[in-house]
């Protein structure tokens, strides 16, 4: 699987891992990983231990995910980025947007 | 399904009786049979009846079963229409031989009923299956002429925006290899009336038509604002205020903005989402350059960051600038080129002068020939040089009396709500510049409105003591300050009053700005000379629209001031040299 998803803290917190290469492929299937799950939602948690590379669609999601979230007050945190990812998002000053750890 | 669409057979046997029986099968099966007695007959029937596929001897008089399965074939085109030897061969070779002449399949004789329904079905999905994957094929095809017929219009109608600008100045190298027709990077340059040169490098999500249509209002806002004068810190702004807009959520540009003035050798820079690029001085020193800001279009204006870093330049500094397309270019072991060979090989470049060439080659030595993966790589060089380098800018003053408005007043109050969320300058600008011969001065003219709208906003209306500024520190502190006092503003106002009379070759401009706030100590601001050294941050906007206006008032104890300004078509050229040879 490509991206897996786990309820956690009461179905408040929604954990995203994203497997392999975060790029344009995986569109629906991230889209449908925060879409498709309860209200009770507050915070997601995009664990990256297991992605090896994300492109600037990634980023796009990302954003989507954002926007979908709440844009402003969305609590979206990004977790365990191997150092490419991680040079990534600082290129593109993400932490600005998101709670990078 | 199978009984509802008769499979048309056309069977080819001399032998009669052997032919009879297999169209006596196939009938009663509910299939549509054609008969022919030789292979000639059989090839004339086939042109004419196009059956869905062909039962066939091999030994035939007049043309036998290979010959016209041959023929069939090259009827058939790019249709599939399974041609089934009949033999009564039983040697392998034989056999063999039926399928190397252009036979799918082979029937021994004599014929199980059952074979017989079974191989003709399966034939007939099996051509099916063929016809469904040619229509999918052609659709993709028609599809994708299609798209690439609109890139090619949408690349002509950007290449007219985008292709007026001066990327062939004396000091710009430039490297653009469009992956796709249109690719998803922007290079746009152009010179500001005072004589400085403002260059974007972009690189939007997504290539095609997304980008094409993403760089339309890009071109246009750079064009149109560098032209009027406009710097790099409001530009920058007005784009992603125009991307935030027009972009769906997702889609960004990732962008580097470059402003130099060769008069100054001064330069402002501004990135956003774009790797790390170089400075590289004349005698080979590498300073770094990261971005500090998100891509454009992602945030909202309010929270957009327009703030620019400065450098000061020597003649042949230059900068080297791409997008992720360099970084990424990837080699044969599938690893990308990577920063760190960026940096080596530019810090291996003989001179400064050979680390565009070297990196170009470096790439292509590097990059994988069959990998069909990569983005679009873009490289540009933009050096410090001598004004006299470069063509004049050519600014477009009408002259004669009475083109343009000259003879005009007009007054413009701005109340607390739109103080908090609108800058008044562009617009008061914009109506500058309609004035032919305020264009050449664009640039000061801007300066000038925002001093003092500046002045009477912060200090006037929302009374932020210009003392904070005196440190870089305390510089920080002042516009959150600011922020703070903007967003709890709700009464206070800044009327702009601006006054042309004139005859089209000289006229003259009064600006009078009143703000609501209890003015300042004018003397100070003055002669920054009675403010003990810390004249640097705040007492500079005053004295410098001193410089540049004929004469600056102040009335009201500091809450109002007029500026006056004389302009003649004659003496632009001369003031201006002054400015710059100060």
């Amino acid at each position: 699987m490509k991206i897996q998803t786990r309820l956690e803290n009461n179905d408040q917190d929604l954990v995203i891992q994203i497997n392999g290469r975060f790029d344009f492929s995986t569109h629906q299937v991230f889209r449908e990983a925060y879409e498709k799950q309860p209200e009770t939602v507050r915070r997601y948690i995009i664990d990256m231990s297991e992605t090896s590379y994300l492109d600037s669609s990634a980023l796009g999601m990302l954003l989507l995910l954002r926007d979908y979230a709440g844009g402003e007050s969305a609590m979206i945190t990004i977790v365990n980025c191997n150092v490419d990812v991680r040079k990534i998002l600082t290129i593109s000053n993400f932490e600005q947007l998101f709670d990078i750890r | 399904m199978m009984d509802k669409t008769p499979i048309q057979v056309l069977i080819a046997d001399d032998n009669a009786v052997d032919r009879k029986i297999l169209a006596r099968i196939l009938s009663n099966q509910g299939n549509e049979v054609v008969e022919a007695t030789n292979g000639a007959e059989a090839v004339s029937l086939f042109v004419e009846h196009r059956p869905d596929m062909v039962l066939m001897d091999i030994m035939m008089p007049v043309m036998d079963g290979q010959e016209a399965a041959r023929l069939m074939k090259q009827e058939a085109g790019e249709d599939f229409i399974p041609i089934i030897f009949l033999t009564s061969l039983t040697d392998v070779q034989g056999l063999a031989d039926c399928l190397e002449s252009g036979g799918d399949d082979f029937l021994t004789k004599p014929y199980s009923p059952v074979v017989l329904q079974a191989k003709v079905r399966a034939f007939y999905r099996m051509r099916e299956m063929h016809r469904t994957l040619q229509e999918q094929r052609d659709t993709i095809a028609r599809h994708n002429e299609h798209l690439l017929y609109e890139q090619e219009a949408a690349k002509a109608v950007f290449d007219n925006v985008a292709h007026h600008g001066c990327l062939s100045a004396q000091n710009i190298r430039y490297m653009l290899s469009p992956l796709a027709l249109f690719n998803g990077d922007v290079v746009l340059a152009a010179r500001g009336p005072s004589g400085t040169m403002q260059l974007l490098l972009g690189d939007f999500t997504g290539h095609g038509l997304p980008a094409a249509i993403g760089a339309m209002p890009l071109a246009e806002v750079f064009y149109g604002m560098t032209q009027k004068g406009f710097g790099l810190s409001d530009i920058v702004r007005e784009i992603n205020l125009k991307m935030h807009g027009v972009l769906p959520v997702g889609y960004f540009c990732c962008a580097v903005l470059v402003e130099m003035n060769f008069d100054t050798k001064s330069v402002s820079l501004w990135m956003g989402g774009v790797p790390d690029c170089y400075l590289l001085r004349h005698q080979g020193e590498l300073v770094p350059l990261r971005s500090k800001h998100l891509p454009l279009g992602v945030l909202s204006n309010q929270s957009f960051d327009g703030s620019v870093e400065r450098f000061d330049l020597s003649n042949e500094d230059r900068f080297l600038l791409w997008t992720d397309g360099i970084t990424e270019v990837q080699g044969d072991s599938g690893d990308m080129f990577g920063d760190e060979r960026l940096r080596h090989t530019i810090e291996a470049a003989k001179t400064p002068d050979d680390a565009f060439d070297a990196i170009l080659d470096a790439v292509d030595r590097f990059k994988n020939r069959e990998s069909l993966n990569g983005d679009d790589r873009t490289l540009i060089e933009m050096k410090m040089v001598d004004r006299d380098l470069l063509d004049d800018v050519s600014v477009q003053v009408a002259s004669g009396p009475a083109s343009g408005p000259i003879d005009w007043s007009m007054n413009y109050c701005l109340g607390p709500e739109s103080l908090r969320h609108f800058n008044p300058l562009p617009l008061m600008v914009h109506i500058l510049m309609e004035v032919p011969g305020l264009r050449v001065i664009s640039g000061q003219l801007y300066t000038v409105m925002a001093e003092l709208f500046s002045n009477a906003f912060e200090h006037g209306v929302l009374k932020i003591s210009s003392g904070l500024k005196h440190s870089s520190q305390g510089f920080l502190k002042y516009y959150q300050e600011r922020e703070q006092r903007i967003n709890a503003l709700t009464e206070g106002f800044v009327n702009i009053s601006m006054t042309h009379s004139g005859d089209g070759s000289s006229g003259d401009l009064v600006i009078m700005l009143e703000d609501s706030g209890k003015g300042f100590d004018v003397n100070a601001h003055l002669n920054p000379s009675s403010m003990a050294g810390a004249s640097t941050y705040c007492g500079r906007g005053i004295s410098l629209v001193k410089e540049i206006c004929d004469s600056l008032e102040y009335h009201n104890g500091g809450s109002q001031v007029i500026a006056r300004l004389h302009w003649d078509e004659q003496e632009h050229g001369v003031r201006l040299q002054d400015e710059h040879g100060a």
